[in-house]
C-alpha cells in the first residue's frame, strides 16, 4: 500500500487518499490522479498485454495518445473495456483489470506468440489461413476470434443514461493549454460567447506538466487563475473532460462531455455522458502537439515511455516512473525532460543523444549515440548504448524516456479536405490545405512549440478571428526556445523495432509490406494494421510514414499522411444513441382507440412508429390464426370495427383542388361530384405505382385524400414538390390531417344498422350510397366525416371525429353494436379481408410494379396529363407476357400458398429462367377454408384456371396450384353496394 | 449542415430532406411530340457534378418549403437558398 514512486511536488490532492484496485490488488493514489499515474506511483509499469505478440506493456504517453495501457473499467453492468489507464481519472473504489489475456498480466500464456513473431509478420492471416476453404468457419476463425481482440464487453444492459444537447457561440477553443487560454481571455474579455472545450479534468494543457514560469508564476498556477478569472465570465463555458471528437460542416463540432466517468456511479439524474452538437461562428484550434517515439529493438518495455509523459508523471502528478532513468533524444527537449527529473532528485543514468552538438550538462552525462536493445522481461532493467564510435555501453535504468520531436495535432483540422503540409525545421506535418469554415489553428497545433509562441498565438487567432480592436490582453513572459531537431525515426539494423505498440507493427513489417508492393501510404495502413484501432495512430504513424519514404527514396510529404477521421478519440456508441433505446429507439404513435383496446386485450404491432392491434384474443382462443378467423367471419357476416387512423390524411383546398389531383392521380377527379369518393392511382413520375386511396369531395374547393399507412410522409412530400416545383400557381393548399382525425371502419351487412344510432343523418342505401361522403354531425352534434368505402369487401363505412373524440367514439360504436356482436378486428383479419377480396396493399405496390400489372392499366387516363402516364406507356413496361395481379390457390386445399414462392409451369424445368411469377400475399381463408394468395404471373390475365407449381427451392415448398381472379369474395361488388 | 431558409433564417440540415437535382423543377411538356423522349431525359439522366449543384431541400420537419439550395457537392458550401416555388416561377412554370 505504499506509492513508493511518489515524489513531491504537482498537481494532486494529497490530502485526499482514494483506494482502488488492479487486477484483484488493493492500492492507493491521490485525487488529482489517473489510474496510470496512480499505478507508477506504486511502482507498478507492467499495465497490459499488447493486441498480437502477447508482450508486456506499460504506458506510452500520459494522455489520450495512449497505446498500450488499455483497461477493463469498472464491474458488473458498468465494464467498460480498451480504457486508456493514462486518462481514467482516479477515483475512490476504482476497479480495473488488464486485459488481452490468458492466465496473469505476469504470465499470460498467449505469450507463445511472441516466440512464433517470425511467422506472425504482416499479412499474416491473409497468406495463411487460406486452405483448406473448410478450416476457416470451423477452425481459424474460432482460434484468431479467441485470441484477438482487446477488452471484453460486460453483456449486461448500460444502467446509465446518456444524454445529448446543443450549443451555439460565437468562438469555440479546442484545448485549453497555452493558446487555448490565451484566446479565451481575449476573446472573453471582449464579451463574446466563448466555448473552451478541453479532454482532460485539469484545464492548462501542458502548463501543467512543464516547469516553466509565466511571468513571475507557475505555468500551472497561471493556468489554474485564468481559468478561475475565465470561469467568472458569464459569456465563457468551460468545458473540461470534453472532448471535440469531429469538425463537421459549416461550423458544426461533435463533443463528448464525460459527465460522470469520473465518478463510481453517476449522480441521481445524471447522465453518464453527453454528445453536444455545438454552432459555433469561429473556431481557434489549440490542441497541442504529441511527442513521438523513436524505434529500436525492443523498445516496448514497461518503462520506456515518451519524455513528454516522463515530465508530465514527474510535475503534474509527482510521480518518478522509475528512481534511475535514462533518455533517448534527437532535440533538446529530451534535456528538458533530465533537467526536470534531476530537479526532483531522479538519477539520470544518461542522456543519449543522436546529435553530435548535443548541449552538456553538469547534472548528467550525455552520450551522443543511440539505444541499440533494451533488457527486462516484464518491464526495462537496462538500456544497451551504441556510441558515435561504436563502442557499446550498458546503461541500468528502470525508466527510459523518448524524444523523437513533436507532432502538431492536425486530426481536426483534416476532417473536411485539409491535407496537413510538411514543416522542414518540426520534421512534421502542420495545418495545411482547406481547413474546416471558420476554423484557425494557434499554439502548438499550428507549429508554434514555445509556450511564448502558444500564448501569443492564441491571442492573436482570437483576435483576427472576432475582428476585435483594441490592445491584447496583457501577457505573461514565457519560455520562447527554438526548436533544434535531427530528425531520426528509427535505429539502423533494427527488427523487432515497434513503431505501432498498440498493433504490433515493427520496422520489419513496414519494410515487408514495401517489399510486397504496398507502396500506398493508405494500403501500407490496411495491410500491417499501422495506425489502426483505438489509439488511431496518434504515436505510431510518423515513424512509418518515414520508414516508407525511406524505402521508396522519397521526401516524407510525397508519401503523405493517411485521411484523418472522426471521432478524435474512441467514443461510446451509447453516447450517439442518447437516450433512444429500449422503448425509446423510435418514438411510438399511438392510435386514438389504443387505451381501449389495450383493455380488450389486445396484442399489438408495430407498423412504422405506429402501435396497431393486430388481433383481439378471446378466452378460450390458443393461437392467433383462431383469433383472426373468428374476426374475419364476424365482420362477413355481421359487423366488424378497426382503427384505420394510421392511414395518411391530406387535406386539399382551393379552387384548383381538382385540377391539382388530376395531376397526381393517374386516373381522373375534375368530374368528381361533391359527397362523393374515388380511388385514386398515384404514379411516380417513371410510371411505376407509388401509392393508392381514396380521395373524398367533400365540397367543390375541398377533397380529403388518404394514403396507406406507410406512405402518409412521402405522398404528403411528393404532393408538395407538385404543388411547389410544378404547378407554383395552382390555387391549392395541402395540410397532412392524419393525426387530426381519428377514423374507424364499420364493415359488415349489419354496419349500417349499428351507424345509424350514431350518424345523426339518413345513411340508407339511397340517401348515402358505395362511394357517399358527407360532413355529418354524430351523437347529437360532433362534426364528423363520413365515407362510404370498403376495404375489406363488405357494405362498410369510414367514420372520423376529431383526434380528441376518438376513444370517446369507439366505445359508442361499440356499445352501438352491441345487439350485433359488433367484433373489434386487428390489422391481421384487416389483410385477410383485403385478399379475400382482392385489393393490393404494399406487398402488391412494391416499388415495382405499374398500374398495368395491377390489372389497373386503363385507369391511366389518356385523356389528361397526370405524373407518370407518359412513362407508364413506355415500351419496357407494357410487353404482352407482362406481369399482371392473379389469385392463388391451392389445388389440395390443406396446402400452404406462402408469400414469397415462385410459380413455375406446371411442367418443366424449375429455375430462375423459367420463372413465371411470385406470390406478393398470402393467408388462409376463414370464408374459402384454405389457403390465398395473390400474386404476379406473366400474362396472368389470360391464364386464368391454369395449373401451376409454386415453389422455393429454399425453404423445400413445391404445391400445386391453380390460378384465379384474386377478387375470392363477391367478385360482382354487391356486398358493398348493399 | 445548416442551410439558411429564406423565410426562416438558418437551420440544421437534419430538418431537412434531400431529394436531388432541381432540374426536376423542369417537367417537360407532355403534350409534345418527343414527350417520350423529354420524360426519358427528364426521369432519368442527370448530372454529377463534383462542384455547384442547384438540388432540392423539402423543410420536412419545418415550414414544409420545397427549397432550391445550391451546395458545392465537394466542399458543402452553400452558396444560395431560394423558395423553389420562385424559381419555377421565374422558370416560367405556371399551372
Amino acid at each position: 500500500m505504499t506509492q513508493k514512486n511518489r515524489l513531491a511536488g504537482g498537481q494532486i490532492n494529497r490530502a485526499k487518499t482514494h483506494k482502488f484496485m488492479f487486477d484483484g490488488k488493493h492500492y492507493t493514489g491521490h485525487a488529482g490522479d489517473t489510474l496510470a499515474s496512480a499505478l507508477l506511483a506504486n511502482g507498478v509499469r507492467l499495465m497490459g498485454r499488447s493486441f498480437k505478440y502477447h508482450r508486456p506493456r506499460g504506458p506510452l504517453t500520459a494522455g489520450s495518445e495512449e497505446p498500450n495501457a488499455l483497461v477493463e473499467l469498472r464491474g458488473g453492468a458498468r465494464q467498460e473495456p480498451n480504457t486508456r489507464a493514462t486518462t481514467a481519472e482516479l477515483y475512490d473504489g476504482l476497479l480495473a483489470r488488464s486485459q488481452n489475456r490468458i492466465g496473469s498480466l505476469r504470465f499470460d500464456l498467449l505469450a507463445v506468440n511472441d516466440r512464433l513473431s517470425n511467422f506472425l509478420t504482416a499479412g499474416f492471416y491473409y497468406k495463411t489461413f487460406m486452405w483448406p476453404a473448410a478450416f476457416w468457419e470451423k477452425v481459424y476463425e474460432p482460434i484468431i476470434r479467441h485470441a484477438a481482440g482487446l477488452g471484453s464487453l460486460s453483456l449486461k444492459d448500460d444502467p446509465d443514461t446518456y444524454d445529448k444537447g446543443f450549443l451555439h457561440c460565437d468562438l469555440l477553443i479546442i484545448g485549453a493549454g497555452p493558446a487555448g487560454l490565451a484566446a479565451a481571455l481575449t476573446a472573453g474579455r471582449a464579451g463574446l460567447d466563448v466555448i473552451l472545450a478541453d479532454e482532460d479534468f485539469r484545464m492548462g494543457g501542458r502548463l501543467n506538466s512543464e516547469t516553466h514560469s509565466l511571468g513571475d508564476q507557475s505555468g500551472a498556477d497561471w493556468a489554474a487563475a485564468t481559468v478561475e478569472e475565465l470561469a467568472s465570465l458569464p459569456n465563457v463555458r468551460l468545458m473540461a473532460r470534453t472532448t471535440i471528437i469531429g469538425a463537421f460542416d459549416h461550423g458544426i463540432y461533435g463533443a463528448v462531455e464525460r459527465v460522470s466517468d469520473h465518478m463510481h456511479t453517476p449522480d441521481a439524474g445524471k447522465p453518464r455522458q453527453i454528445l453536444w452538437r455545438i454552432y459555433t461562428k469561429r473556431t481557434i484550434l489549440a490542441a497541442g502537439a504529441i511527442e513521438r517515439p523513436v524505434a529500436f529493438e525492443n523498445n516496448d518495455r514497461p518503462g520506456i515511455m515518451l519524455g513528454s509523459a516522463l515530465r508530465t508523471y514527474a510535475n503534474r502528478y509527482g510521480v518518478a516512473v522509475d528512481r534511475r532513468v535514462a533518455i533517448f533524444t534527437n532535440n533538446d527537449d529530451g534535456h528538458r525532460t533530465a533537467a526536470d527529473l534531476v530537479a526532483k532528485g531522479v538519477k539520470i543514468a544518461a542522456v543519449v543523444d543522436v546529435r553530435e552538438d548535443a548541449p552538456r550538462s553538469l547534472d548528467y552525462e550525455v552520450l551522443h549515440g543511440e539505444i541499440k536493445d533494451t533488457k527486462g522481461r516484464l518491464g526495462l532493467t537496462f538500456a544497451e548504448v551504441r556510441l558515435a564510435d561504436g563502442t557499446m555501453r550498458t546503461l541500468e535504468c528502470g525508466a527510459l524516456g523518448l524524444s523523437g520531436g513533436w507532432n502538431p495535432n492536425v486530426h481536426l483540422t483534416c476532417h473536411q479536405r485539409g491535407r496537413p503540409t510538411w514543416n522542414e525545421t518540426l520534421a512534421a506535418f502542420v495545418p495545411g490545405g482547406m481547413l474546416p469554415a471558420g476554423m484557425t489553428v494557434a499554439g502548438a497545433a499550428n507549429g508554434d512549440m514555445s509556450t511564448a509562441a502558444a500564448l501569443r498565438g492564441g491571442a492573436k487567432a482570437a483576435q483576427n478571428a472576432m475582428d476585435l480592436k483594441g490592445k491584447l490582453p496583457s501577457l505573461p513572459q514565457a519560455e520562447d526556445a527554438p526548436v533544434n531537431l535531427k530528425p531520426f525515426w528509427y535505429v539502423e539494423g533494427c527488427n523487432r523495432a515497434w513503431l505501432d505498440q498498440q498493433n504490433d507493427v515493427t520496422v520489419k513489417d513496414v519494410k515487408l509490406s514495401h517489399q510486397e508492393g504496398y507502396r500506398s501510404v493508405e494500403h501500407l495502413k490496411r495491410y500491417t494494421t499501422l495506425g489502426m484501432a483505438t489509439d488511431q495512430g496518434k504515436t505510431s504513424n510518423m515513424g512509418g510514414l518515414a520508414i516508407m519514404a525511406e524505402l521508396a527514396g522519397k521526401a516524407i510529404p510525397e508519401v503523405g499522411t493517411t485521411i484523418f477521421r472522426p471521432p478524435y478519440t474512441p467514443t461510446a456508441i451509447g453516447v450517439f444513441g442518447g437516450r433512444h433505446r429500449g422503448k425509446d429507439f423510435h418514438p411510438t404513435r399511438l392510435t386514438p382507440s389504443h387505451t381501449w383496446a389495450e383493455e380488450q386485450g389486445a396484442v399489438f404491432v408495430e407498423v412504422g412508429n405506429w402501435l396497431r392491434a393486430q388481433w383481439f384474443p378471446r378466452t378460450g382462443e390458443t393461437t392467433w390464426r383462431e383469433s383472426v378467423d373468428r374476426e374475419v367471419l364476424a365482420t362477413r357476416t355481421s359487423v366488424g370495427v378497426c382503427d384505420v387512423t394510421t392511414l395518411g390524411k391530406i387535406d386539399v383546398q382551393g379552387t384548383d383542388a381538382a385540377a391539382f389531383l388530376n395531376k397526381v392521380y393517374c386516373n381522373g377527379f375534375a368530374k368528381l361530384p361533391v359527397g362523393r369518393v374515388r380511388y385514386g392511382l398515384m404514379l411516380r413520375e417513371d410510371g411505376i405505382v407509388m401509392d393508392d386511396g381514396t380521395a373524398a369531395r367533400l365540397a367543390e374547393d375541398h377533397f380529403v385524400v388518404t394514403t396507406t399507412t406507410a406512405n402518409a410522409l412521402p405522398v404528403y412530400r411528393h404532393m408538395e414538390f407538385v404543388r411547389q416545383c410544378l404547378f407554383p400557381d395552382m390555387d391549392v393548399q395541402l395540410i397532412s390531417t392524419t393525426e387530426a382525425w381519428a377514423q374507424y371502419a364499420v364493415a359488415g351487412p349489419n354496419s349500417r344498422k349499428v351507424l345509424e344510432q350514431i350518424v345523426d343523418r339518413d345513411i340508407s342505401n339511397d340517401a348515402f350510397p358505395f362511394m357517399a361522403c358527407a360532413n355529418v354531425t354524430v351523437c347529437g352534434g360532433l362534426r364528423a366525416r363520413l365515407f362510404r368505402i370498403s376495404f375489406s369487401g363488405e357494405l362498410a363505412f369510414e367514420i372520423a371525429v376529431p383526434m380528441a373524440y376518438g376513444d370517446a367514439l369507439i366505445r359508442r360504436i361499440v356499445e352501438a353494436g352491441a345487439a350485433f356482436d359488433i367484433t373489434p378486428y386487428g390489422t391481421e383479419a384487416l389483410g385477410v379481408m383485403r385478399m379475400e377480396k382482392g385489393h393490393a396493399a404494399g406487398n402488391e405496390l412494391n416499388g415495382t410494379t405499374t398500374a398495368a400489372n395491377l390489372g389497373m392499366g386503363r385507369m391511366v387516363s389518356t385523356a389528361k396529363d397526370s405524373i407518370g402516364a407518359i412513362l407508364s406507356r413506355r415500351e419496357g413496361l407494357n410487353r404482352a407476357d407482362d406481369l399482371r395481379q392473379v389469385g392463388i390457390k391451392p389445388v389440395n386445399p390443406r396446402d400452404p400458398v406462402p408469400a414469397g414462392a415462385h410459380l413455375m409451369n406446371e411442367s418443366g424445368v424449375i429455375d430462375a429462367a423459367h420463372d413465371q411469377g411470385y406470390v406478393t400475399s398470402a393467408c388462409y381463408s376463414p370464408n374459402l377454408g384454405h389457403a390465398i394468395a395473390l400474386g404476379f404471373l406473366k400474362d396472368g390475365a389470360n391464364r386464368m384456371g391454369e395449373r401451376m407449381r409454386l415453389v422455393s427451392p429454399l425453404t423445400g415448398v413445391n404445391v400445386d396450384v391453380e390460378i384465379t381472379s384474386p377478387h375470392f369474395i363477391d367478385p360482382d361488388g354487391e356486398r358493398l353496394r348493399a | 449542415m445548416i442551410i439558411n431558409h429564406p423565410l426562416l433564417g438558418p437551420r440544421d440540415s437534419a430538418e431537412f430532406t434531400y431529394m436531388g437535382d432541381a432540374r426536376l423543377i423542369d417537367r417537360p411538356d407532355a403534350g409534345s411530340d418527343t414527350a417520350a423522349q423529354d420524360f426519358y431525359d427528364y426521369g432519368y439522366l442527370r448530372d454529377n457534378p463534383a462542384g455547384w449543384h442547384e438540388e432540392l431541400w423539402f423543410h420536412e420537419a419545418g415550414d414544409r418549403s420545397w427549397l432550391v439550395v445550391t451546395r458545392n457537392t465537394l466542399t458543402h458550401e452553400i452558396s444560395d437558398v431560394k423558395l423553389a416555388r420562385d424559381v419555377a416561377r421565374s422558370r416560367g412554370r405556371k399551372l
